[in-house]
């Protein structure tokens, strides 16, 4: 037991020296973990954020000319006048999301008392912000014209109050931040990992360690530890000088509960990265393999769309992937302070999902020496 | 003395060594020329260089005359040079049958159909390989892969013919006949000039004229018989030692292998009936033998026939088919501890931790053979003592010499002081120094410690030093013996001729090849040089289609690539499609009600029948409502006040509070939105209901909200013609840059700088299989789209095929250009897809339109086809659009087109630095 350990320490610190010595890795993981999270998160944009509006005004009134001013930023760009013929060609060429055509004679119709129509074309294929930027310009005319006619105002029988809480400005970028360094995580977990395996084959070293009194359990657990380390200790500099620091994210929750449950995420996902390793019989065709299955846990993990909008099926399959429970707990733990008796069952996903791939590889693990390489 | 090549004052170094440092030569023509010395001395440079593959940095070189700086010369020279690289088969596709392997270096040669058929039928006859037209060039052995990488470069006839170490690695019946073929094609074009670089000495001897090498410069130049008068040696190899500066040459000591004197009967290695199959090959076929303690036992045959294979099983690397195999008398078990620690193993190319240095490497194995942390240091101290290691030892051992790497390697494998060593061709590529150097260890620990050696080699002087050697060809033993009863045995001169001996006796495969005469002479027709040097127009379309021919067979027989690069699309594709989604539906909420009055229950089954949310069981509490927010049990909960109803009845205007899990924005920005649209809903009915007694008011102001192209406001019809638009880049762009760097990294690129191809045939070449590819791509999202998805095609279809071609174009292009800054394979499948993601992503209009970009962001949808593509893509499918509408998007991809292929076409190198 003793003994394994030794080992395990010995063969760990022989994979950071290594690690030491591969400049482009390196340059990735510096990468990865700085520039591109802060650009990913500074760049977010979600919902309605800068959105091109024109206005056909053919009414030219005190009333549409406010309705016009109105629109504000950040999320409304400064509306631009345009002709009714050009609507469509226009909104063709995807120059404007939301188009108001303010009727002749509005605000004399309106001042009548003669009930008027104001019609919103929404692009409709721009799904980020259509629906809601949609129901912003409603309530915006809606505002305009009931103070217009002030007395109109008091037509609120209810008030409502709208607290969001956790990100109370509903601001993006931290979201992205997080979201960016999670996914960064699981990528260079998987591709340190799996690589160093890849490589020690190509070099054939692992033929050199598998000839030597050691058990190929202790050599994919150094390799687990080591790779896992490198991320653990980039992972929390980057959550303190960017997302914390740079991009001055405010976090709430526990940082310690977060690393403790990443430490327990990187076992699982260095795991599949040795198991994605012992399927490629390459390096690029690790890269291709790792490429797939990493766009998958990207796009599918809840960090990008919620989970609770895939269709039934698929949420069940991705409960079977790690990176759908880590990026769970880590929007559990940072933004919403939660403990570990909520975040329970999530953590124990990650650790048996771990389990299942660590025992894979390892029974896969003799036979990637014989796959010959091309 | 005619020259064929005139070499003056030419250096040429590497990032941190010199590989040649001030070489003239006069190369005369009309003979076999000999580069000789050991690996690494600046030989494959020189000819790489005078072929015209690499790029000259100082010095000059002038091949047939003219001077190989200027590329205008180069592509004179070109086609009447022909250059066989390093390495077994380097210069040929290895999934490439043996006749498409020729054939298409013929295309390249811009030979017609009827001349390539006859001329490759008559070399293919020449050397023997008629009978294995159809197998893959993979699948030859080493010797008949150097024949056929002979035929490629004999296709076009050539002046100058360059072959760097064409025999290294061959058995030797393979060697002598690879030889004779030469021999006989000299014989039919005496003016043929022959470079050739070889490690073996007596292959040199028959050489006209030799230049010996060591360290980057030139030690002599002649004859052989000159070289050896000069010296006062009677053979090469001593003359070549005699060559060496003094301070190399004191290392050198005559070996004398004393005679085994303990005569035990205990095996160390037994195997009996070894077997181990790959599939249908038969790698090791019935390996027996008996090894002695103590004994150094050889064995000896080419590269790829057993050797390893057999050594790997007897380590328990590799589980044996059949057969048995005993160390120290024990079964070999993969799982048995304890009988590693008397096994020390040595593989090919002396695998050691590169980025360690020598000291790293010393104690990590100590430290894992587990010996005593008393002993460790000590012990370190001892291996660097006895191995010469002093003064290397805090170097890494990347950067030792092959010399010093591999005492290294030997001292490493005997850390754990093993009884017995296993050694998989420890000497290859080391200099005879070291290699004399090396044996002195090994004989001693065989004599003084007892250790037992068994070892691989496919030299033959060094089998000549074993106790006993098995010689071995296409995984069978062909006999066992002293060196000295072999050679009696068989009555031959050498072990090398009874070597062949029993290689002819076995051959099975090497039919004898046929004389060379043929009906046509092998120089005829239109091999005027004049009328090759017109044929190198701007673009050739038969070289072009060469290059694009061969790329589309490697990528059909890659059974890995074909599946990424067909299913992968698909997968993605419905993966997206049904994964992410605007559309939020089922938004848990719950009410805590502390009124629990008519007018709240009113008030909250609006939100009750909303299809958007989705009623959870009601709040008890804050803390309740804190809690279940927290663990993201809720979206959103409505706190009703108390004294609600009464408020509402007094038109006090109450207050209803919304608690919003704000975590994630997109969700919260949605949510919020459906709760306003509901409770302005509710307070407008509230109106016209209380106004009913009175006179009818309606809202002075509706506003008719028009989802264009999308009524039903799905996002399937937004995400899957941005998917299309994301997969068409990412997929294609990364495959293509991976295919070329693949020629960088497998050395198969030589033949684009060696050959007359054009940047422009090459790169448009290569392209070609990937448009092809990503077109099959495209159907297969089109018609996913369509028929799964269920989103229509509402524009023109031509307009979308015609795009989406435009734009797989354009993104191959940017693939090409990408392959021109990667080295590596991985290098390209990661660096082109970072760098297509994002703008494909975030600058394309595909999560928000490029109209809300920051300017500076807009700079990146503008040089990348992505964004006019989306354009398309959206506009066909959802926006009922044709070329009109879209002309720009058009006009702007056939412009990245340009400049793509322009870009990369200025940063493709045409020759090797």
């Amino acid at each position: 037991m003793k003994r394994s350990l030794t080992n395990i320490v010995q063969l760990g610190i022989k994979e950071l020296f290594s690690l030491r010595y591969d400049p482009v890795m390196l340059f990735l993981i510096v990468y990865m973990f700085s520039f591109s999270i802060f650009e990913e998160a500074e760049n977010a944009v979600t919902g309605v954020v800068n959105a091109a509006v024109a206005i056909v005004d053919e009414d030219r009134s005190q009333l549409s000319r406010r309705i016009g001013d109105a629109l504000l930023p950040p999320r409304f760009q400064a509306p631009e006048a345009i002709s009714v013929d050009q609507v469509d060609s226009s909104m063709e060429a995807a120059r404007y999301a939301f188009v108001i055509d303010i009727p002749p004679n509005f605000q004399a119709d309106l001042l009548a008392g003669r009930p008027t129509v104001i019609q919103l074309n929404v692009d409709a294929t721009a799904m980020g912000m259509a629906g809601t930027g949609a129901g912003y310009i409603q309530q915006i005319i809606a505002q305009e014209v009931s103070a217009f006619q002030k007395h109109e105002r008091e037509t609120q029988a209810i008030n409502i109050v709208i607290r969001a809480r956790f990100n109370p400005n509903m601001e993006a970028k931290g979201f992205q931040g997080v979201m960016a360094l999670t996914n960064n995580v699981t990528l260079m977990a998987i591709l340190l990992t799996g690589a160093a395996l890849i490589r020690e084959r190509e070099h054939g070293t692992i033929e050199h360690l598998l000839v030597m009194p050691l058990r190929p359990v202790e050599i994919m657990l150094a390799k687990v530890w080591a790779n896992g380390l490198v991320v653990i200790l980039v992972a929390t500099l980057s959550l303190y000088v960017i997302v914390q620091g740079a991009l001055a994210v405010p976090i709430v929750g526990s940082i310690a509960l977060y690393l403790l449950v990443a430490v327990i995420y990187l076992f699982s996902v260095t795991s599949l990265g040795i198991y994605l390793a012992t399927l490629a019989r390459s390096m690029p065709q690790f890269g291709l393999l790792a490429m797939i299955v990493f766009v998958i846990m990207l796009l599918l993990s809840g960090g990008h769309t919620p989970l609770e909008s895939m269709p039934a099926a698929l949420q069940g399959i991705m409960q079977f992937v790690p990176s759908t429970h880590f990026v769970r707990m880590a929007q559990a733990i940072l933004f919403r302070d939660a403990g570990v008796d909520v975040i329970w069952p999530d953590l124990l996903a990650t650790a048996v999902i771990g389990a299942a791939f660590f025992v894979a590889a390892l029974l896969r693990f003799r036979k990637t020496v014989t796959l010959t390489q091309i | 003395m005619k020259t064929i090549a005139r070499v003056t004052g030419l250096s040429h170094r590497y990032k941190k060594s010199v590989a040649l440092d001030g070489v003239d030569l006069e190369i005369p023509a009309g003979g076999i020329v000999g580069l000789i010395g050991p690996d690494g001395v600046g030989k494959s440079s020189l000819l790489s260089l005078i072929s015209g593959v690499r790029k000259i940095q100082h010095g000059s070189v002038h091949v047939l005359g003219r001077d190989m700086r200027r590329a205008l010369n180069r592509a004179v020279v070109g086609p009447r040079v022909a250059y066989m690289p390093q390495g077994l088969g380097r210069n040929l596709y290895m999934t490439l049958s043996v006749f498409e392997n020729v054939d298409f270096f013929g295309r390249l040669f811009g030979h017609g159909r009827e001349q390539r058929t006859w001329r490759i039928r008559e070399l293919l006859k020449g050397t023997g390989l008629s009978s294995f037209v159809d197998r893959p060039a993979g699948k030859l052995s080493g010797g008949m892969k150097q024949k056929l990488g002979l035929c490629c470069a004999l296709i076009h006839n050539p002046d100058l013919l360059i072959l760097d170490e064409p025999t290294t690695g061959v058995d030797p019946l393979s060697r002598r006949q690879f030889w004779e073929l030469i021999e006989r094609i000299r014989a039919r074009r005496e003016d043929m000039s022959i470079i050739v670089a070889t490690a073996y000495m007596d292959e040199a001897e028959r050489f006209d004229w030799l230049v010996a090498m060591d360290d980057g410069k030139v030690l002599a130049t002649g004859s052989p018989a000159e070289v050896k008068t000069g010296t006062g040696t009677g053979s090469l190899e001593a003359a070549f030692i005699a060559l060496l500066p003094p301070e190399k040459r004191r290392q050198h000591e005559f070996l004398a292998i004393p005679s085994r004197s303990t005569q035990t009967a205990v095996a160390a290695i037994e195997a009996d009936g070894l077997t181990r199959r790959f599939g249908d090959f038969v790698a090791v076929d019935h390996v027996s033998f008996r090894i002695e303690r103590s004994e150094i036992f050889g064995f000896l045959g080419s590269n790829g026939c057993g050797k390893t294979t057999t050594m790997k099983m007897l380590t328990g690397l590799l589980p044996r088919s059949e057969g048995e195999a005993r160390l120290f008398g024990q079964a070999v078990d993969a799982e048995d501890i304890e009988l590693r620690k008397r096994v020390g193993y040595m593989s090919q190319a002396f695998s050691l931790y590169s980025e360690l240095t020598v000291r790293q490497n010393l104690e990590l194995h100590a430290r894992i053979f587990q010996l005593p942390k008393a002993e460790v240091e000590p012990r370190v101290a001892e291996m660097i003592a006895r191995f010469g290691l002093g003064d290397v030892i805090d170097e890494l051992a990347e950067s030792l010499p092959l010399g010093v790497r591999q005492r290294l390697s030997l001292a490493v494998a005997l850390i754990h002081g093993p009884e017995m060593l296993i050694l998989d061709e420890p000497t290859s590529g080391v200099d005879p120094v070291a290699r004399d150097y090396f044996w002195q260890l090994l004989v001693q620990l065989s004599r003084d410690d007892g250790v037992t050696i068994f070892i691989s080699t496919h030299f033959m002087n060094e089998a000549e030093r074993c106790d006993r050697i098995s010689l071995m060809h296409a995984g069978k033993v062909l006999a066992q013996g002293s060196p000295g009863e072999l050679v009696r045995a068989r009555g031959a001169k050498n072990l090398e001729d009874a070597f062949i001996t029993y290689l002819e006796e076995a051959a099975t495969d090497a039919v004898a090849p046929t004389e060379l005469v043929a009906s046509r002479d092998l120089r005829s027709q239109t091999d005027d040089p004049m009328q090759r040097r017109t044929r190198s127009a701007l673009f050739d379309l038969r070289r072009g289609w060469a290059y694009a021919r061969r790329e589309g067979l490697e990528i059909a027989r890659d059974p890995i690539r074909i599946a990424f690069a067909l299913l992968g699309p698909i997968i993605l594709l419905i993966a997206f499609g049904y994964g992410i989604t605007f559309d939020l539906e089922n938004i848990s909420y719950a009410v805590l009600d502390r009124d629990q009055s008519s007018e709240s229950r009113h008030y909250l089954e609006n939100y009750a029948g909303s299809r958007y949310f989705e009623q959870r069981p009601p709040l008890q509490s804050y803390h309740d409502l804190e809690a279940r927010l927290r663990a993201a049990k809720l979206t959103f909960a409505i706190e009703i006040p108390p004294g609600f109803g009464k408020g509402l009845k007094r038109g006090r205007h109450p207050e209803v509070a919304i608690w919003l899990d704000g975590t994630v924005p997109f969700r919260a920005e949605t949510a919020r939105g459906y709760i306003l649209g509901l409770h302005h809903l509710y307070l407008e009915e509230r109106q016209l209901h209380s106004s009913l007694g009175g006179a009818p008011r309606h809202l002075p102001v509706t506003v008719e909200t028009r989802f264009r192209y999308n009524q039903d406001f799905k996002s399937v019809y937004a995400m899957v013609p941005g998917t299309i638009m994301m997969l068409l880049v990412w997929i294609p762009a990364m495959m293509t840059a991976a295919g070329v760097v693949r020629e960088k990294e497998m050395g198969s690129i030589t033949n684009f700088y060696a050959t007359p191809v054009r940047g422009l045939e090459f790169l448009l070449g290569k392209q070609l299989p990937y448009v092809v590819l990503a077109l099959i791509n495209f159907i297969s999202l089109v018609l996913l789209a369509v028929f799964l998805f269920q989103v229509p095609i509402k524009g023109s279809v031509v307009a979308l095929f015609v795009g989406a071609l435009l734009y797989i174009v354009a993104t191959t292009g940017l693939g090409l250009l990408m392959s021109s800054f990667m080295k590596t394979q991985i290098a390209a499948i990661f660096g082109t897809a970072i760098i297509t993601t994002v703008p494909a992503v975030n600058f394309s209009g595909f999560f928000s339109p490029v109209a809300s970009l920051t300017p500076g962001a807009q700079v990146f949808s503008h040089i990348f086809p992505s964004s006019y593509f989306q354009q398309i893509s959206l506009g066909t499918f959802t926006k009922s659009l044709g070329f009109d509408a879209l002309m720009f998007n058009f006009f702007m991809l056939a412009l990245l087109v340009l400049v793509y292929l322009a870009l990369g076409l200025t940063l493709l190198k045409t020759q090797e630095r």
